[in-house]
């Protein structure tokens, strides 16, 4: 539970502070999370650019995996990927 | 001062919208407020306003766009009325969460159906406990004064909340009435330039207006409604006053009139009032004791000074210009907790009137006041109806 007093919030709830989505971990909504197959991935980084969540990780202009904290588990990167190499694959089974 | 002019209701309002000048307005046509936005629209047509006037395909989206237009900054009107009000309902709320200071001239009509245009108060009730503030006007010059202290106190620091302003449809927005609207530069410096909280703009301090809240958060944020609202009375207060120095127009939240020695009074809203300040003369040159009492902010309601106002009174009739079917009037509701504890409160009855823009006769309103001297009236009456 949030301890803020109602007088200590912005007006309207607004966010003031810059990046704080960092600090919701959307992850947890997830029901299928997407998994990559290296082999298959060309790191054309369709991926990264479609990605609602910024959850796609990428070092060194290369695709190396998911930020599971915060994907929601939406698809649209396997949907996007034009080599088909990421799977949606159910979670807690 | 201006020259006096002889205007209807709906056009005084976009004269003042024309001193203002906006940033922005969106709006929606629908009679009886039409020519609020006709009128504004030749302004903007001829380059007296440099305001960006959208016409938006409904008043939902109307709504939004000046929510979304004063998040980002700018200084924003609307008007609606009737089913455009009740197509609004959802963004009402929206406006206010958002805490989003938007101006919107009601021009009170009835909601359908059976389908009718003409005035009553049935829109501006859907309204009530949207977080908005609510200022009702009596006649053309009320129309015009109310929109200018409208813009103050919804702008205010302490406030920041979206306010209507109603006026009864046709009865006062087509009536042509005399009225002195103020010098152009005088309304300037009263309303003063708009200030803007953390608008979206402002590229350099980013904000997210409207997030989601869910039950951790909602509670805290819907009870800054409650305090803005507890400091309407005291800024609105103080505007009125400044307004009177300037315009010579002296306004309460709650007028009185004959009031302080009178043993039964009526109470209402809107255009009705001027009636009763007649009838109120005519029956005490007969001898008796009647006082009638307008109501001009609705929202928050001044519980306090509509106490003081009643203390020690006979009997009051409450007239509400719309119906909750089931119950009294909303105004009924509001006075009587307005009064029940206090010592020997007055009796109070309510009167259901002017339903779909049934004309009310000075006859008729003397008759309520003989029914409260005579104690009778049962506790919600309907004036009028053919039984």
């Amino acid at each position: 539970m949030a301890n803020e007093r109602s007088s200590e919030l912005p007006a309207g709830g607004m966010i003031i502070e810059r990046g704080s989505s960092k600090r919701y971990k959307t992850g947890e909504w997830r029901s299928k999370r997407p998994e990559v197959d290296q082999d298959k991935c060309t790191n054309c980084l369709t991926c990264w650019i479609y990605c609602p969540d910024n959850s796609v990780l990428v070092e060194n202009e290369k695709m190396t995996g998911f930020k599971y904290s915060h994907c929601k588990g939406c698809g649209i990167c396997a949907n996007q990927c034009p080599a088909k190499a990421i799977a949606m694959i159910e979670e807690g089974v | 001062m201006s020259k006096p002019l002889a205007v209807n209701g709906d056009t005084a309002i976009a004269m003042a919208w024309r001193q203002i000048n906006p940033d922005v307005v969106a709006a929606y046509p629908i009679t009886p407020q039409t020519i609020i936005v006709e009128s504004f629209s030749d302004f903007v047509h001829d380059g007296i306003v440099d305001t960006e006037y959208v016409c938006a395909e409904s008043e939902h989206s109307a709504l939004s766009i000046c929510i979304g237009a004063s998040a980002a900054g700018a200084r924003v009107a609307t008007a609606t009325a009737s089913a455009g009000l009740a197509f609004m309902w959802e963004v009402l709320y929206i406006a206010s969460s958002m805490r989003t200071p938007i101006v919107m001239a009601i021009a009170n009509r009835t909601l359908s159906g059976p389908i009718n245009i003409h005035c009553d108060h049935s829109d501006a009730m859907g309204a009530r406990d949207s977080g908005w503030v609510q200022i009702f006007g009596e006649n053309v010059q009320e129309a015009y004064d109310n929109t200018l202290i409208a813009f103050r106190v919804a702008e205010h620091m302490k406030v920041r909340l979206p306010t209507i302003t109603c006026i009864d449809g046709f009865i006062i927005t087509h009536a042509l009435e005399r009225f002195e609207p103020l010098d152009d530069d005088e309304v300037k410096k009263f309303v003063g330039p708009y200030q803007a909280i953390r608008p979206l703009l402002d590229l350099k301090n980013p904000t997210t207006y409207g997030p989601i809240a869910l039950p951790d958060y909602y509670y805290e944020i819907k009870y800054q409604l409650a305090v803005a609202m507890e400091n309407v009375f005291e800024v609105t207060r103080d505007i009125m006053a400044e307004y009177a120095k300037l315009s010579g127009r002296q306004y309460d939240l709650v007028e009185g009139y004959r009031t302080e020695d009178a043993e039964y009074v009526v109470v209402a809203m809107g255009s009705t009032s001027g009636t009763l300040r007649y009838v109120v003369d005519q029956m005490r040159e007969q001898g008796h004791k009647v006082g009638t009492v307008k109501i001009r902010l609705f929202r928050p309601f001044p519980s306090d000074d509509i106490a003081a106002m009643l203390k020690g009174k006979k009997a009051v009739a409450v007239m509400d210009r719309a119906m909750s079917p089931g119950t009294g009037g909303a105004l009924y509701s509001d006075i009587v907790q307005s009064l029940y504890s206090m010592e020997g409160a007055p009796k109070v009855t309510n009167y259901i009137y002017g339903l779909g823009g049934r004309d009310v006769m000075p006859e008729q309103l003397e008759g309520v006041f003989e029914e409260i001297m005579a104690g009778k009236g049962d506790r919600i009456n309907y004036m009028g109806v053919r039984k």
